[in-house]
């Protein structure tokens, strides 16, 4: 039984491996290999294609699994989750979206240094876009390894690198042939996949309850071993008040961080106005919303149908509820449709991944070769073609991140995905809304306020308990823990935002109202668009 | 807010404007490449003015300042108001446990209906601000992309 399920999902692996590959190398076929074309596929995608795309990128398998997983464990305190992730795409929507797409051309830096003095913006935006992107990158392939170990069985530290290794190969080979069209074709196809198998799960949870959601809600209840309380926010989040705090960073975190991910915000140019920008921003939002809504039946189902101490005997961060969750609804241990929802799952989950990253390595290749390296390029150097360096970059955050995630493989996913967040919302949102909607801005301020967000956001990580002075820590021997809170979000986005405002204030040079009326036409109107 | 051109042209280039950048077609109705005089304040008449220039006439004509008073309106208090709901949601998760755990009908207590609601809000306000920017936006916005970019395609930058 155990053999038949693997052969199964490492077949249908296969299959996705073979199509996305196919998918590279058709879309790659008469590349012109222009800049337009490999950050921005052209610019051609219709609004309902970019939508299922941005879905494909946002809903990762720590999502997934992860939120499903939580919600199995401590039932309402995974919800929380879900909604944070969701209510974080009004910020795009309201504020972000349009205006990044009329004002920019590739990249989030595009946005900020059309204003400022190019080099010391791009150079600052550029950094913390490509910490951003690293950090999140690493917690998928950690997410990658242990997924695929759990899944097939071999729980292996072998068999765990091997993934992580094969994934980072394949993320690779995807950017740098297929550029960002390939990469958008991935991402739909993954979301298609997703919501479906999230869709026909949900639907056999509820003909199981035949439609009686409360039904759901009290069996779930009463398997979960915790009662009514199940149902009720506290479990997780709610014993000390460092617990508490901690859970409002990181709500903070999750709602404001959304809008500053690099990866999410190269999408928009990926479509030919801001029209459109906000038509497929209407529909990650639908697809998302009821994907956020599907995990949560999904939770109560596991908690209901496998049983909470079940789901953390597999696995204790409830990462495997879903495919145990599948394995049960299709009959139980042993059965032929046990085996194939299982192997289908899982099979979900690895493409879930494999288009993650791949979506976050061409945006941050995006930021080293359009950012990074215009910057530090010296002026006598030989002139190489900007998309030649993003592949070649690609490949190199592939190295990086590969490295990272072999290290790191013990850390927990969903916080490295939740530092990711709070990296963002403190670093690239408060430039990025400055820059949008403040005349007074300055150069200085934008710098001011990249680095005053990522700093304190990454020291304050460095100094709390998750890298040192509790069991559960990366280094449980020593004691640096000076911050209580393992999210920075709550100190470090005001932090942030802060620096920007002293920033400015204190800059010698005064604002430039000629740049704040472009940035301001530009972006509401879409005159010299992109 | 419409402009002068026919509702038939700005329904057009409303659909798919991509395709009409050549901006030299959209000197308005008249074809020499002029802005159409409509009896309103046009920003930019006089040819010969720098980019910069233009973009702050442009800031400064009243169909760019109400373009932009409509997009304010709404998105300001929105967004206030959804930030505070969502922050008061986490704030009442962590804090206020008993309010939470009320039930309301079966098993389903006041925490299930206040997530529940942050869901049904959330699909709401993106419905009423596309539906906003739909009707009240979009076509001024495009009037005033075009004429832009006709004044700024001679200047020197």
């Amino acid at each position: 039984m155990r053999g038949d399920h693997q052969t199964l999902a490492l077949l249908l692996f296969s299959v996705f491996i073979a199509v996305t590959l196919g998918i590279t190398t058709w879309v790659g076929r008469n590349r012109q290999g222009s800049a337009e074309e490999f950050y921005a596929g052209g610019r051609l995608f219709s609004p309902m294609e970019n939508g299922f795309a941005i879905a494909g990128d946002y809903m990762s398998a720590a999502s997934f699994l992860g939120i499903s997983g939580l919600i199995a464990l401590f039932g309402y305190d995974g919800m929380l989750y879900s909604v944070g992730f969701l209510v974080a795409w009004l910020v795009v929507l309201l504020l972000v979206a349009e205006l990044v797409r009329n004002c920019g051309r590739f990249t989030l830096a595009d946005v900020v240094a059309a204003r400022m003095a190019e080099h010391p913006v791009r150079t600052a935006v550029g950094t913390s876009s490509v910490t951003v992107s690293v950090l999140y990158l690493v917690a998928q392939m950690v997410g990658a390894g242990s997924l695929v170990a759990l899944l097939l069985g071999g729980t292996s530290d072998t068999a765990r690198s091997w993934t992580v290794v094969g994934v980072g190969a394949l993320m690779v080979i995807y950017v740098s042939l297929g550029g960002m069209r390939a990469t958008t074709w991935i991402q739909i196809v993954k979301a298609v996949l997703l919501m479906s198998g999230a869709v026909a799960l949900t639907v056999l949870v509820l003909v199981r309850f035949h439609g009686d959601v409360n039904a759901l809600l009290t069996s779930a209840a009463e398997r979960s071993g915790h009662g009514r309380d199940f149902l009720s926010p506290g479990l997780r989040y709610g014993g000390s008040w460092t617990a508490r705090f901690d859970f409002i960073s990181l709500g903070l975190a999750l709602v404001l961080g959304t809008a500053g991910l690099p990866h999410i915000l190269s999408r928009f140019y990926t479509v030919p106005t801001a029209r459109a920008a906000r038509r497929s921003v209407v529909w990650s939002i639908g697809l998302i919303g009821s994907f956020y809504l599907m995990t949560i039946v999904l939770g109560f189902g596991a908690a209901a149908l496998v049983g909470s101490a079940d789901v953390r005997a597999s696995n204790a961060s409830g990462n495997t509820a879903v495919p145990l969750l599948a394995l049960v609804l299709g009959g139980g241990e042993g059965s032929t449709g046990g085996a194939v929802l299982f192997a289908v799952v899982a099979a979900i989950a690895f493409a879930t991944i494999l288009a993650v990253v791949a979506g976050i390595t061409l945006a941050s290749s995006a930021s080293v070769a359009h950012d990074l390296y215009a910057s530090f390029r010296r002026p006598g150097a030989k002139q190489r073609s900007e998309v030649g360096v993003a592949r070649v970059a690609a490949a190199g955050i592939g190295v990086v991140a590969i490295a990272l995630g072999l290290l790191a493989q013990n850390l927990n996913v969903a916080f490295l995905v939740g530092l990711a967040f709070a990296v963002a919302a403190s670093a690239n949102l408060p430039v990025l809304l400055y820059s949008l909607f403040w005349r007074n801005f300055t150069t200085r301020g934008a710098v001011w306020s990249v680095y005053g967000g990522l700093i304190p956001a990454v020291l304050l990580v460095l100094l709390s308990p998750v890298v040192s002075g509790s069991p559960t820590s990366l280094f449980p021997g020593v004691d640096l823990a000076l911050f209580p809170l393992e999210n920075p979000g709550l100190v470090s986005i005001p932090a942030g935002f802060l620096a920007g405002w002293i920033g400015t204030v204190t800059s010698p040079e005064p604002p430039d109202p000629a740049k704040h009326a472009e940035t301001e036409v530009r972006s509401l109107t879409g005159a010299g668009a992109a | 807010m419409e402009k002068e051109a026919g509702p038939g042209a700005a329904a057009m280039r409303l659909d798919d404007p991509w395709y009409e950048v050549p901006a030299t077609a959209w000197g308005g109705t008249d074809g020499t490449g002029a802005v159409v005089p409509d009896g309103r304040s046009r920003p930019g008449e006089q040819r010969g003015h720098s980019a910069a220039e233009i973009y702050l006439e442009v800031q400064s004509s009243p169909a760019f300042r109400e373009v932009r008073r409509r997009y304010r309106r709404f998105v300001v208090p929105a967004a206030i108001a959804f930030l505070l709901w969502y922050l008061a949601y986490v704030i009442a998760a962590t804090t206020a446990h008993d309010l939470m755990a009320r039930p309301v009908v079966g098993a389903v207590n006041v925490a299930m209906v206040a997530g529940l609601g942050q869901f049904l809000t959330t699909f709401l306000l993106t419905w009423a601000y596309a539906r906003h920017a739909r009707l009240h936006r979009d076509r001024a916005a495009l009037d005033l992309r075009w004429e832009t970019q006709e004044m700024t395609r001679g200047a020197g930058r």
